[in-house]
């Protein structure tokens, strides 16, 4: 199967907030900051924006986000649900709608406010439950985290991955977050030990096998390749874009189906490597979607880094440790220790490796592998330069 | 009305007949009528081979546990108040490929909080008992296969 937009669309801007808690922007404020500092950053003025494309989650609009910012006609719009699945998504809709000629200048972003009413998964307690809800909460199974858990448990049990391989995860994501001024976890040093002796959250997963709470934006501009070369920053190109439900698939508890530990990234990346001229033995350098640390273990098996059930020992000896790790991940410091914007920072840390202007640049590396959320429909991109 | 425990809704389109059950004591699977499939969670559509007819048939009560979390805070209030507590996902012994999520309980009145977490182990065989909460009947699991 060929791919229609391979190589078709760059990124040509990227536009971040400062990341904090309790920031006092609202989620409208936030997207519009960090889409204007994207177009200056590519150096395209707001008029020329003609399309749009966000997380269904967001809670400033497109026509909010076009009149606060001062866009031009917007002749695509578009909107990716399932939270953290989204991120890579909204991108690869704007990708295919300026190579299919519906857009010529689109952006995509991501704002959050954790602290915002009702942006917890879990906050609405009123209601009598329907739905999947049913089967999980009444019991006592209410967060994010303690749905990844249940799948983390049996990973454990079914592949003999650990609490130290878990920690192996925690402890690379910090260590490049010390790297990068930008993140929130810049001057704070983790050690084995502290890891060891954190809090339990939802047994087996600790307080650092979590993601940060995290308020902030961040967003990208993308544009035709050929359009790009005239730009002022070194394009960074949309190699490949895929996305998944897989068969039977429940949201975030996904243990109704035959193989439960085979989740989302699977389908996705069977279209992407298929659109892709690259393999993963060539891919140097990637953004992992880490909102819990099993997710990586399993987007490593999922995006066919190594075999089923290798993922834990995939993490030993540095593996996922800028400079010398066999794949530096999530070089900005991820989910867990950068900031948690619903993985859309890990979209921009891909393009700053493809720009090589990384705080943990990897020398060399041609191609960046992003993911979207492990555990709902996801998504992602393979950008090269 | 406004309840502290997060309680699913008897009335519900697709789980009522489930709810039902429970109330009488029984564990039920929604199965197909057509093709015979058996699926939980419950829905309109039989994805095997897209009949709307289904029926419930009656489960034994017995599985094992396939996985299991010990949730601490920050939780709901009415959670947190028996933090640390366990949630266990049970894989039915009719089939193991379904599987519900329960409570692992030491006696058929017993708390979500009094099994020690160091002695629940994957793999255990387990049996249903259901626990009235305001107007549902939860299932939950008890160790071993006797009554
Ligand atoms: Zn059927």
């Amino acid at each position: 199967m060929t791919s229609t937009i391979k190589d078709r669309t760059a990124i040509v801007g990227i536009g971040q907030t400062a990341f904090g808690k309790g920031l006092d922007a609202s989620e409208l404020s936030l997207a519009c900051q960090a889409i204007s500092l994207a177009l200056d950053d590519a150096g395209l003025a707001p008029s020329e924006v003609d399309g749009l494309a966000m997380f269904s989650m967001e809670s400033g609009r497109e026509v909010e986000v076009a009149r606060n910012v001062g866009l031009g006609d917007i002749t695509y719009f578009g909107e990716i649900g399932y939270g953290g699945g989204a991120g890579c998504g909204a991108v690869g809709h704007a990708a295919m709608a300026v190579a299919t000629g519906q857009c010529n200048v689109a952006v995509a972003w991501r704002a959050r406010k954790r602290s915002a009413k009702g942006s917890r998964p879990w906050a609405n307690v009123n209601a009598r439950l329907g739905g999947s809800n049913q089967w999980t909460r009444p019991f006592g199974l209410l967060r994010p985290v303690d749905e990844v858990a249940m799948l983390a448990r049996r990973y454990m049990h079914e592949f003999g991955c650990t609490r130290d391989h878990l920690a192996n995860v925690a402890l690379a994501f910090r260590k490049h977050a010390n790297r990068n001024p930008n993140a929130t976890m810049h001057e704070k040093p983790m050690t084995r030990a502290d890891y060891m002796k954190a809090r339990w959250i939802s047994e087996p997963l600790c307080l650092f096998d979590n993601c940060l709470e995290t308020d902030g934006a961040l967003a990208v501009v993308l544009v035709s390749a050929a359009r790009a070369k005239d730009l002022k920053q070194r394009p960074v190109y949309l190699h490949a874009f895929a996305q998944s439900i897989p068969r039977q698939h429940q949201v975030m508890t996904n243990y109704f189906t035959d193989d439960p530990l085979l989740g989302p990234s699977w389908a996705c990346a069977r279209l992407l490597w298929q659109h892709s001229d690259f393999a993963p033995r060539d891919v140097r350098v990637a953004q992992l979607y880490d909102a819990f640390s099993p997710l990586i273990p399993l987007s490593l098996e999922g995006y066919g880094f190594c075999g089923r059930g290798e993922g834990a020992a995939f993490t030993n000896d540095g593996a996922l440790e800028w400079p010398n790790g066999r794949l530096p991940t999530n070089t900005a410091g991820g989910g867990m220790s950068e900031a948690y914007v619903h993985g859309f920072n890990l979209v921009l840390e891909g393009v700053r490796q493809m720009r090589g202007t990384s705080t943990s640049q990897v020398d060399g590396a041609e191609s960046c592998l992003v993911t979207s959320g492990e555990g709902v429909p996801t998504s992602a991109l393979l950008l090269r330069r | 009305m406004e309840s502290a425990f997060l309680l699913p809704d008897p009335d519900d389109d697709d789980a009522a007949d489930f709810w039902r059950g429970t109330a009488r004591g029984e564990l039920l699977v929604q199965t197909c009528a057509a093709c015979g499939q058996r699926r939980i969670p419950p829905r309109p559509m039989c994805p095997a081979c897209r009949s709307l007819q289904h029926r419930w048939d009656k489960l034994s009560g017995c599985g094992t546990i396939w996985s299991f979390v010990i949730a601490h805070p920050p939780l709901l209030p009415a959670y947190q108040a028996l933090a640390p507590y366990n949630v266990i996902t049970v894989a039915l012994d009719e089939d193991p490929k379904l599987r519900l999520v329960g409570n692992l309980i030491a006696r058929p009145d017993g708390a979500i909080n009094e099994i020690d977490p160091a002695t629940i182990r994957i793999g255990e065989p387990v049996r249903v008992v259901f626990q009235q909460v305001e107007d549902v009947y939860l299932p939950r699991w008890i160790v071993g296969r006797g009554q």
